[in-house]
């Protein structure tokens, strides 16, 4: 063990100043990986540009990923050139290193260092973010509201164990298990559960919204042109969870009408034996559903 | 018994197997569950029966069931003698401590050092269920489609895994190397409450066996979070996981309550709070968050128990309930209970890196802040879980926020670490591997965590294999590698054996390299829209999972070096180690391997804290002499 005292200092040839050779090799690094990362990793980033929302998640994807790279790389840099020149030498007796115990000025350098990087990702995803929503379930009352809101075409989506219905109140309350949307429009998603908890997650779509009994959650997306794109339950719903999935499309306005056509005539043949009275909680435009107090399955 | 055991010093085997011990536990456990769930049906003699009426079933028994048989079984290791005999008014006694034999092991056993290594098998032995399990999961993601397992199957090895790990594994390392270590590294002889400390075990056995038996209830489809509504309808193996971890969030509380006051009040002269040992502080700073958030966990799950038995309606918004009341309350314990497994790691890698890089702490006050730091803002960022669930739209700014500035004080922990390494005399030893390892796992880990803390990357990330990946990087590479550097550190210390070091160093390179090629790829697999606690995946993500799956597949196969060594080393080469292997200035070092029954003949005086390596000064000296009294 250690530590006889005279030998435990570190040799006086050791005046290397090994802070400067890292930090000119992280910056070194940093000015060639960040550009390299944002131009060849960044493209690859998801999930894609399917819609305004998505191109936003992946253009903030992209920024945090050449963000985090100059991180990567001063972590590399340090731990590769400490490791390799601090390390103790085989079969040498244990000597210890000099005894630094603290110095302020990296310490503050460290500090502010980090809260900057902090408050700009803050600053950064909070802008983002109240832009137009970012596709996230926003719930009842959303704040992020895109230009032209109040215009938006309206689909609600209603999940349960263990599928979803979409329903369109601007045809009608017709009710399709196919999510079809018209192109370069705005969207509003209304999605409200009937039973468990479930997530309402349009990938290529960058829509992700929570399903909640008895809470309208309000989710906003603008079309691009035609998309087919995956719909998945992200939040465990219980038994069959992992089926709960299905496509859905983004279609040009005549394609749109005549789905629309054909899912109302569909929707109509099959109306009076699957639509409730209103006061059973089967109204047609009903935001938010409430689950039987006692009710069990699955 | 005891008395019975001091009086008669080799008595026969049939003689000692009776008396309040584990195998006592075990029959008063299986006859308190029978009262339990006969006595439940006598009081709710009609079945609960579910709306197809295909089945039928008690829920009350259930819970009566267990509670007797948990209540059974603390009673037979005895946990009842010391306050039944106050109460007829015997003497206060403490049960002896020096009695050598391996059964103090299996019984009620109020010298902490014992209790640590019971810790360290008890975790050991659910750590390696929960891995099981793990495998099991792996097995059935081989293909895009469910093949394996049934469905119901195949949720419930979901639930027990994370359940299993995150319940077991919080006590990870408070567990075993604070219960055992704390005590030394203060300077005292025991914990501030001994039986308390033997509670907290035996309580975590229990509760691990009434989550395993969940299989015989059917299991549970919710996962470790158990969501309402859905915990609501499910079959009656939620229970076990409600039981469960109400017994977890007990055990939790008194652990921390123990080691708050153990290290608040039981410190050796001279042991300022500028000379304590990070490891404490570390602990310390764990131990307030358990005692702060475990009770929310035991009130919260205490509704959806009566949600279930009592048919209320705290969660059910059918009945005027609010599922995102049970959300906002179990997050408000969860966030808290991810840095109370995160920060004990944080704690492990600074007390390690002084030793191995023969360095003093950098910026020592800066790492306590850093730690006090994590663990204060812990509590201002839970509802990060929930920034797509709808609930409370406007507030997701602040708790974006909160959670980037948590990585300030996490920032700390790795500036004081890589200070402490610069220009060190760095040994490449086994324990400093695993903490080498932390460095690369834990910025993985936080980077991918800036991703999920931006709402607008979130919407992708939330709920996919990304956030999976996430917090495997900052709990398996955060958590489990400290776990086992702490193991490789200190177990020559508590049981007097050398580990293998060739074999601890297979086991750290396979562990390392597997463990990320287990998760790396689960980053993209996540980005790429798979859905997490599913079996269901498209078909282009085949390839990756299937890499995972064998990646994973010889990860688990690492944990058995592992296991190998320490059963070889412990069982069968037994090599003493010596008192001080890693040329420690820690006080348990200069203590003999392993620790005396009563840790120091006279309490030590503390003149400087640990990490004075290349000061030129002298650890603090273990006095010696004749033993000052009992404690």
């Amino acid at each position: 063990m250690a530590a006889n005292p005279d030998a435990a200092q570190a040799p006086p040839s050791d005046s290397t100043n090994h802070g400067v050779r890292v930090v000119v090799a992280w910056l070194v690094l940093s000015a060639i990986a960040t550009p390299l990362v944002a131009i060849y990793v960044g493209p690859l980033i998801p999930p894609g540009n399917g819609s305004v929302e998505a191109q936003g998640q992946t253009f903030s994807n992209q920024v945090m990923t050449s963000f985090v790279t100059p991180v990567l790389c001063l972590m590399a840099v340090f731990f590769a050139y400490g490791l390799i020149k601090f390390h103790a030498r085989r079969n040498e007796a244990v000597l210890d290193g000099p005894p630094l115990r603290n110095d302020a000025r990296v310490q503050l350098l460290w500090i502010v260092i980090t809260s900057v990087m902090v408050l700009f990702l803050a600053g950064f995803g909070t802008y983002e973010l109240l832009k137009d929503g970012a596709g996230g379930g926003q719930g009842p009352n959303p704040i992020a509201l895109p230009a032209g809101h109040k215009t938006a075409y309206p689909v609600q989506v209603i999940a349960q164990q263990w599928q979803f219905t979409y329903r369109y109140p601007a045809l009608g309350g017709m009710e399709s298990n196919q999510l079809v949307l018209p192109e370069n429009r705005l969207v509003v998603f209304h999605v409200t559960s009937l039973d468990a908890v479930h997530s309402f997650w349009a990938y290529q779509l960058g829509v992700k919204a929570d399903a909640n009994p008895g809470v309208d959650n309000v989710a906003y997306v603008t079309t691009k042109g035609p998309l087919v794109f995956n719909v998945r339950c992200a939040e465990l719903c219980g038994l069959w969870h992992g089926y709960m999935f299905n496509n859905g499309f983004v279609v040009p306005p005549a394609r749109f009408a005549r789905w629309a056509a054909h899912a109302q005539a569909l929707y109509a043949s099959i109306k009076p034996y699957v639509n409730r009275p209103a006061d059973k909680g089967g109204a047609p435009l009903a935001r938010s559903y409430l689950p039987q107090p006692t009710g069990r399955a699955g | 018994m005891t008395a019975a055991a001091a009086s008669a010093p080799h008595p026969p085997l049939w003689r000692r197997l009776i008396g309040f011990n584990f195998l006592a536990g075990l029959v008063l456990g299986v006859v308190g569950w029978y009262v339990g769930w006969f006595g439940a049906h006598a009081i709710h003699g009609a079945t609960v029966t579910d709306t197809t009426g295909a089945t039928d079933y008690n829920e009350l028994s259930v819970y009566l069931a267990y509670i007797g048989g948990v209540s059974g079984f603390l009673v037979g290791l005895g946990f009842l003698n010391y306050p039944v005999k106050r109460l007829l008014g015997y003497p206060p006694s403490l049960r002896e401590k020096e009695e050598g034999s391996w059964t103090r092991y299996f019984s009620l056993c109020t010298d902490h050092k014992v209790v640590g290594i019971q810790y360290l098998w008890g975790i050991g032995l659910f750590f390696f269920i929960g891995g099981l399990n793990a495998m099991l999961i792996r097995t059935e993601q081989l293909t895009p489609h469910n093949q394996v397992f049934p469905m119901g199957t195949y949720l419930t090895i979901v639930g027990m895994h994370g359940t299993m790990m995150m319940g077991m594994m919080t006590s990870g390392i408070l567990g075993p190397f604070a219960n055992y270590f704390v005590p030394i590294m203060i300077g005292a002889r025991r914990m501030a409450f001994p039986r308390i400390e033997a509670l907290t075990f035996w309580l975590l056995m229990a509760a691990g066996v009434v989550l395993t038996t969940t299989i015989f209830f059917g299991g549970f489809p919710t996962g470790w979070t158990g969501y309402a509504p859905l915990s609501t309808q499910a079959n009656p193996g939620i229970d076990n996981y409600i039981i469960f971890f109400a017994l977890v969030g007990l055990s939790m509380t008194l652990l921390g309550l123990n080691m708050i006051v153990t290290i608040l009040t039981m410190r050796a002269p001279g042991l300022t709070w500028t000379r304590l040992p990070i490891f404490v502080w570390g602990v310390l700073s764990t131990a307030v968050l358990m005692v702060l958030a475990a009770p929310v966990l035991i009130s919260t799950l205490g509704m959806a128990a009566l949600d279930r038995t009592a048919q209320t309606t705290f969660f059910n918004p059918g009945g005027g309930g609010s599922n995102y009341l049970y959300q906002n309350l179990f997050w408000v314990f969860g966030h808290p209970e991810v840095y109370i497994l995160a920060l004990p790691g944080f704690a492990i890698v600074l007390e390690l890196l002084p030793v191995f890089a023969r360095k003093p702490l950098w910026g020592y006050r800066l790492a306590v802040a850093g730690l006090l730091g994590v663990s204060l803002l812990s509590w201002f960022v839970w509802q990060h879980h929930l920034f797509m669930s709808g609930i409370n739209g406007d507030l997701r700014p602040f708790y974006m926020l909160s959670t980037e500035l948590i990585s300030i004080p996490t920032g700390f922990t790795f500036l004081c670490g890589m200070m402490t390494l610069w220009r060190g005399k760095i040994r490449f030893t086994v324990p400093m591997l695993f903490c080498l390892a932390w460095f690369f796992n834990f910025l993985l880990g936080g980077l991918s965590g800036v991703f999920l803390s931006d709402v607008p990357s979130d919407v992708t990330t939330h709920g996919s294999f990304f956030s999976m990946a996430h917090f495997h990087y900052t709990i398996m590479g955060g958590l489990v590698f400290t776990f086992f550097a702490a193991i490789y550190y200190w177990v020559p210390k508590m049981t007097g054996f050398e580990l293998n070091e060739l074999l601890g160093k297979i086991h750290f390179w396979t562990m390392f390299i597997f463990f990320n090629s287990t998760f790396a790829p689960l980053f993209a697999i996540g980005f790429l829209g798979q859905s997490r606690r599913s079996p269901v995946y498209t078909n282009n993500l085949q390839f990756l999972n299937d890499w995972v799956s064998v990646s994973a597949f010889l990860l688990g196969a690492s944990m058995l070096v592992f296991l190998f060594n320490l059963i070889w080393s412990l069982a069968f080469v037994k090599k003493p180690a010596a008192a001080n292997p890693w040329g420690s200035r820690s006080i348990e070092f200069q203590l003999p391997s392993p620790v005396p029954v009563h840790n120091f003949d006279r309490i030590p005086v503390f003149s400087g804290d640990p990490y004075g390596y290349g000061e030129g000064t002298q650890p603090v000296a273990v006095p010696a002499g004749a033993p000052a009294g009992r404690d």
